[in-house]
């Protein structure tokens, strides 16, 4: 609690404790009004003067002139304890909803508590403690266990293990040793490192990550700006209402002023939105909260707004769906063992760093002894020729794509199925063999279509920019319900604009990418989601959502908690509107006190205070 | 060019809308936009008037809630 707001407890109990003596007092004795005015005093004795340095400043109709005012009228209408309760509560009420605020903002604050304070520059072998944003790029820092790294760079000396946490939420640290990069947010767990940084301060993932934090709630939900146009339509409207009730019914019905300056002054009580209009933002950044507590980063409240009513997720395939990394899927000699056309294969690719020639060396697994290998000739487009030492003599191996074996004139027998790259394998005496190469998919792919299918979503679909028939077997294998091959970057924008004629009114598409080479196409989708966020630049700077990790299964949570926080802010534009009409109509037929209106305000408040804290917990799949 | 203004001690939700409604309506500002539960106004104002957009931001925040402290950011 603050200075401010413990001065404030403090002037409510004692408040409270008049107002029980008066209470007592009222049978009993006619000086009951003392401690009554007494109670009113320590509870507000500020509103009225606040009310009139408003309006002299030209702000009438704030809240304090109409607590001011009915609360007056309730005396003047003979009211006393009501207008005492009245006052008191409204600020009970305020200091609840202040310290939910600031509980709020500061729990928030600790869940991004990744701003390094300092870095140790390492210079001439003197290290010496500065603020992170006077490093420079290419300088040496030094990180002791404990510490946070203060900036983006690669580890030129030690091994440890760093804890990621609060940046992507996973809590498994991640080891890291020379020449591994380290990202700025994350905590040293154990060794002493030195590293040379690669970015500045202000270019750093840790930068630009609070940089979207704090801008998030800037970008607002359709519902928050629903509730301020109702707010500054409501509060006039009941105030009207409220000067008709004690005005009209005793000009006309010729009845007792009293009763209806009663009920005038109970509507001015409910006349405040103060509920609703700190509710449904605290909810939205409560959300948002929980979301990158996850490792997931939201540009926007109105973001969780959209991704709450996802209908079309459109996949990029590799590196989002597939890892990107090509491995050995098939291997199909036509006579003898698959070792040995491996081994084959593994000698003709001997020299080439080719991602495909890489995967075929690992695939084989053991070292290969270059005596066997002359006359490499790399035949562009086509594949290698060589010359292989094998079965204790020289061949001519020939290893490529079907254009190579037609070259050759060998005639192969095309597998029926190939899901990936083929690599064909012939020697002078024919045709050999087929190894296929494909790309794998990701680990947690199949849990995180399950999980959107569950969630509501109704059409996956699948882009690439990879043949179509490579990307229908990967699709059929993983229930994708549309793919759409041999697309270009261009492509891949025109086909998510089609789908999104398609989708159905007040639903969302949204596109998950890997943020390389894709940014239009994040740009033009509902949602754009960028995966792999953690020290990609382009994907932060072109997506909506990013992802700090790489599992697309966290989309499923970003629904969930999209969803619930709909879901409370709903519950609360519903609940909070629903009681102030209810407690009006009660009021001005007479069957509500003005302690009605007083739960019609605080009452409300403080329910849809709590239950807007709610957003904030988000346990994760894990818990369900 | 966009301004951000953190405004310290902001309390009130309504007011925060308030103000937000007010800053949109000065002259020179293209969006405008105040979170009240991060207590930061960014304005995005039109170049060479981002001084006088500033100013005129003071003085409506100082009216509406004058318990904010106006601090500009960047």
């Amino acid at each position: 609690m603050t200075k401010k707001q413990k001065k404030m407890v403090f002037r409510l109990a004692a408040s409270a404790v008049f107002f029980a003596a008066a209470v007592v007092l009222e049978k009993s004795s006619a000086l009951a009004w003392i401690p009554f005015i007494l109670s009113y005093l320590l509870a507000g004795y500020d509103i009225p003067l606040k009310a009139c340095r408003n309006i002299a400043k030209g702000q009438v109709f704030d809240e304090n002139f109409l607590m001011t005012i009915a609360t007056f009228g309730a005396i003047v209408a003979g009211a006393l304890e009501e207008a005492v309760a009245v006052m008191l509560f409204y600020q009970v009420g305020e200091l609840f909803s202040d310290y939910a605020v600031n509980k709020s903002r500061r729990s928030i604050k600790e869940l991004m508590d990744i701003n390094p304070e300092y870095a140790n520059l390492l210079k001439d072998g003197i290290e010496e403690q500065v603020d992170p944003y006077e490093v420079n790029v290419g300088d040496t820092i030094v990180i002791r266990p404990g510490e946070k790294v203060p900036l983006d760079g690669i580890v030129i000396r030690g091994n440890s293990s760093l804890d990621a946490k609060a940046l992507t939420g996973e809590s498994v640290p991640v080891e890291v040793g020379e020449g591994s990069n380290v990202v700025s947010g994350s905590i040293n767990l154990n060794g002493l490192l030195e590293v040379k940084t690669t970015k500045l301060f202000d270019d750093s993932t840790v930068a630009k990550i609070l940089e979207l934090v704090e801008n998030a709630s800037s970008r607002k939900a359709k519902a928050e700006n629903f509730i301020t146009r109702f707010a500054r339509v409501y509060t006039p409207i009941v105030v009207i209402l409220a000067v008709m009730l004690a005005i009209i019914p005793p000009v006309v019905l010729g009845d007792g002023w009293g009763v209806w300056v009663y009920r005038a002054c109970s509507f001015l009580v409910v006349s405040c939105p103060c509920a609703l209009v700190i509710s449904v933002p605290l909810s939205f950044f409560g959300g948002l909260g929980a979301a990158s507590k996850q490792g997931i980063l939201l540009k926007g409240s109105n973001y969780l707004e959209a991704i709450a009513c996802l209908d079309t997720v459109v996949f990029d395939k590799t590196g989002t769906l597939t890892n990107g990394r090509f491995q050995v899927s098939d291997v199909a000699p036509v006579h003898g063992e698959r070792e040995r056309l491996l081994e084959l294969a593994a000698l003709g690719e001997y020299h080439s760093n080719h991602p495909i020639a890489l995967s075929v060396k690992e695939a084989y697994g053991k070292p290969v002894d270059p005596e066997r290998i002359r006359a490499v000739e790399e035949i562009p487009g086509h594949g290698i020729h060589a010359q292989i030492q094998a079965d204790g003599g020289w061949h001519e191996l020939y290893i490529g794509n079907q254009k190579l074996m037609e070259q050759q004139q060998i005639v192969i027998d095309t597998p029926s199925e190939i899901f990936g790259t083929a690599l064909y394998l012939a020697d002078e005496r024919g045709y050999l063999g087929v190894i296929v190469i494909s790309d794998t998919i990701r680990s947690d792919v199949p849990e995180a279509l399950k999980g959107l299918r569950s969630q509501g979503v109704q059409s996956l679909v699948m882009l690439t920019g990879d043949k179509e028939d490579v990307g229908k077997a990967v699709a059929e294998k993983l229930g994708i319900d549309q793919v759409y091959g041999n697309l270009l970057p261009g492509g891949k924008v025109e086909k998510v604009e089609q789908l999104l004629t398609q989708k159905p009114f007040g639903k969302t598409l949204a596109f998950v990418g890997d943020g390389i080479n894709d940014a239009p196409v994040l740009a033009r989708a509902d949602i754009g989601i960028a995966m792999g966020g953690i020290g990609s630049d382009a994907a932060v700077e072109a997506a909506d959502v990013v992802i700090m990790d790489d599992e697309p299964s966290k989309i499923v949570d970003a629904i969930q908690i999209g969803k619930k926080t709909m879901g409370i802010v709903r519950q609360n534009i519903v609940f909070a509107i629903g009681v102030k009409v209810l407690v009006l109509v009660l009021v001005a037929l007479g069957y509500a006190s003005m302690w009605a209106a007083v739960f019609g305000d605080v009452g409300v408040s403080v329910l849809a205070i709590l239950n807007a804290m709610r957003a904030l917990l988000y346990k994760g799949k894990s818990a369900h | 060019m966009k301004k951000i203004i953190k405004l310290e001690g902001l309390c009130c939700a309504n007011c925060a809308a308030k103000i937000e409604e007010g800053v949109k309506k000065i002259p020179g500002v293209k969006e405008a936009s105040l979170s009240f539960m991060t207590q930061r106004l960014t304005i995005e104002a039109k170049e060479g008037m981002e001084d006088t957009v500033v100013e005129a931001a003071r003085k409506i925040t100082h009216k509406i809630e004058p318990e904010a402290e106006f601090k500009v950011l960047r």
